[in-house]
């Protein structure tokens, strides 16, 4: 099995979110980065599938030279081969990436074999375009489903469920295909300090690829309007059982 | 020129969302000075075009096809591509649901067209560019965004527009519509399916009892599941508590889990981090229990109480099964 893994360096906030004066970015300068939570659980599918079935898995991200450390991240719980994008300072809509990603999956595929599974996160934590993974796919030609929360590799083809309300639907994918994963496929593991180590170590391939701009300009980012709210009190012990209880009564959920 | 908005629909169960696809529609054919047509896609549909007409569509398209025979995102994006072009769409609107927002993307993928995903708002009075306020980080963040394309593709963040009835219902002209499909389209059709819980959901639950790290551990949820079966409600949690393996993911409150919207939310040892606040701001009111008087939970909730959930939840349930037991 050769799988890859596409991923993406995100922020990592806490209770507020703030953006930079000029509108263009949220404000980081406090903050700690993460990989994109989808994507993280879509790097640990990857690693289960060729702990069981063999073979290696890529893990690709596009953007900053800082996106390194997402990536041996991946490589400490034990992905194999690590490719960056390097897009410093540039303005990428979900056209752009996109194509970016096709060009280079089309490279590794030329110089390395084809990709038996291509993954990505259903939508990434910032932005959220919902379509980078889709459009890829649609690049080359293989079948995508998204929203997937369990993966099934079988000989000649691949069974994905989606989570829906109240269960799953079954997908049945030929290979090669792609799937968009979602948080709860699994849970991620923490590396351990021998995948540290080794994640140190590994070989990372960097190499600059752009594309044309699509359609969408990105103008500002701005919070929400917050409404600010009295928080009424209710008090500070177990003694407020009965005024919670009445408040439970009003608003009729206590038949 | 027409805008087409895509209804969204499960075996011929119109989805609730699709209601406000068409309430995002009608105002904004309006701004465009267009007519509002309608799709319904696959078996099992045709039986809502009365629905679309009361909506306001003036014109719902009934797209008939062997292989539609469920959901499939090629095969659906596949036809709106096509009957898009053949009415001569001036823009496809959907609601992000996931399916809406898949479809959407297929659609952009085919036609090499900008989406513009989640929109809480969309200014078309300019034919030539669309200027529109977006959802980032799952609503804690907006966007504003502009596109120029020939053929506008958005969606509609899911639950920002309320959903209301047409003042008056549009002519409803049916039109059936038979795409070109083959094989091809039909390898992401649905094959199956698996159901899993039945009656009420965490996401329609109408009381959720939520749990954070403040819980402890796997066993301290105990006292918040009988809470929860005395209220008909759900046991919902934070993703810190998930990552810990105390709780299902399906439980999950939050941007990567899922949205609720319940009459009440009752959030224990919770401090509110954006990523948990996001799947929980729909709902109708908050209880927030914690110890931290300054908890981000504690401010954004209607009504708190300052102290030990793990002493506050017992007395609770104890209330209510003491005033149960006195009627």
């Amino acid at each position: 099995m050769r799988i890859l893994v596409c991923v993406k360096r995100v922020p990592a906030p806490g209770a507020k979110i703030n953006v930079t004066t000029d509108g263009q970015a949220v404000e980081t300068a406090h903050l700690g980065f993460t990989t994109s939570p989808h994507e993280e659980c879509a790097v640990e599918e990857a690693v289960q599938i060729t702990e069981r079935m063999g073979g290696e898995v890529t893990v690709l991200t596009v953007g900053p030279a800082e996106a390194e450390e997402q990536l041996r991240y991946a490589a400490s719980v034990g992905c194999h081969n690590l490719v960056l994008v390097p897009t410093d300072g540039l303005a990428l809509d979900p056209q752009r990436t996109a194509a970016i990603i096709t060009e280079t999956v089309g490279g590794l595929e030329a110089d390395g074999g084809g990709f038996d599974l291509i993954l990505f996160g259903n939508e990434s934590a910032d932005s959220g375009g919902f379509q980078v993974g889709v459009r890829v796919a649609h690049a080359l030609g293989r079948p995508i489903v998204n929203g997937i929360k369990g993966i099934d590799v079988e000989d000649d083809h691949i069974v994905a469920r989606r989570a829906v309300d109240a269960g799953f639907e079954v997908y049945e994918l030929p290979r090669p295909a792609v799937l968009g994963v979602k948080e709860g496929i699994n849970l991620p593991r923490y590396p351990t300090m021998k995948g540290r180590l080794a994640s140190k170590k590994a070989e990372m391939v960097s190499q600059p690829i752009d594309a044309e701009n699509g359609g969408q300009v990105m103008v500002r980012l701005h919070r929400p309007a917050e409404t600010v709210k009295e928080t009424v009190m209710l008090g500070d012990s177990e003694e407020a059982a009965p005024a919670i209880v009445d408040l439970l009564e009003e608003i009729g959920v206590l038949q | 020129m027409t805008l087409l908005v895509i209804l969204e629909h499960d075996r011929g169960d119109l989805a609730e969302a699709s209601r406000e696809a068409m309430t995002a529609g009608r105002s904004l054919a309006e701004q465009m000075g267009d007519d509002l047509h309608a799709v319904l896609i696959g078996e099992g549909a045709d039986h809502l075009t009365d629905e679309a007409a009361e909506l306001g569509a003036q014109t719902v398209h009934v797209v008939t096809h062997d292989i539609l025979t469920d959901y499939g995102p090629d095969a659906w994006a596949e036809s709106v591509r096509q009957l898009a072009d053949e009415i001569d769409a001036a823009a496809v609107l959907a609601v992000g649901t996931d399916r809406g927002n898949e479809v959407m993307a297929q659609l952009a993928a085919r036609t090499d067209l900008p989406f513009v995903a989640n929109c809480v708002s969309v200014d078309a009075s300019d034919d030539e560019g669309w200027s529109m306020t977006r959802l980032q980080w799952g609503g804690s963040l907006l966007e504003d965004s502009t596109i120029e394309a020939e053929r506008k593709l958005v969606s509609i963040g899911h639950h920002a527009v309320v959903a209301s009835d047409a003042l008056a219902p549009g002519a409803g002209t049916v039109e059936e519509f038979e795409p070109e499909l083959d094989g091809s389209h039909a390898v992401t059709i649905i094959k199956d399916r698996a159901v899993l819980s039945q009656g009420v959901t965490l996401s329609t639950a109408p009381v959720v009892v939520s749990g954070g790290r403040g819980v402890g551990s796997a066993d301290g949820f105990g006292i918040l599941e009988e809470l929860a079966d005395l209220l008909s409600g759900r046991v919902g949690c934070s993703r810190a508590v998930t990552n810990n393996g105390w709780r299902p993911h399906a439980d999950q409150v939050g941007q990567t889990g899922t949205r609720i919207a319940p009459e009440i939310y009752i959030a224990t040892g919770i401090s509110g981090a954006i990523q948990h606040w996001v799947g929980a701001m729909a709902s109708k009111r908050i209880l927030a229990i914690n110890t931290d008087p300054e908890a981000n939970m504690v401010a954004k909730a209607d009504y708190a109480v300052i102290g030990d959930l793990h002493k506050i939840v017992p007395a609770v349930t104890a209330e209510i099964k003491r005033r149960k037991g006195s009627t």
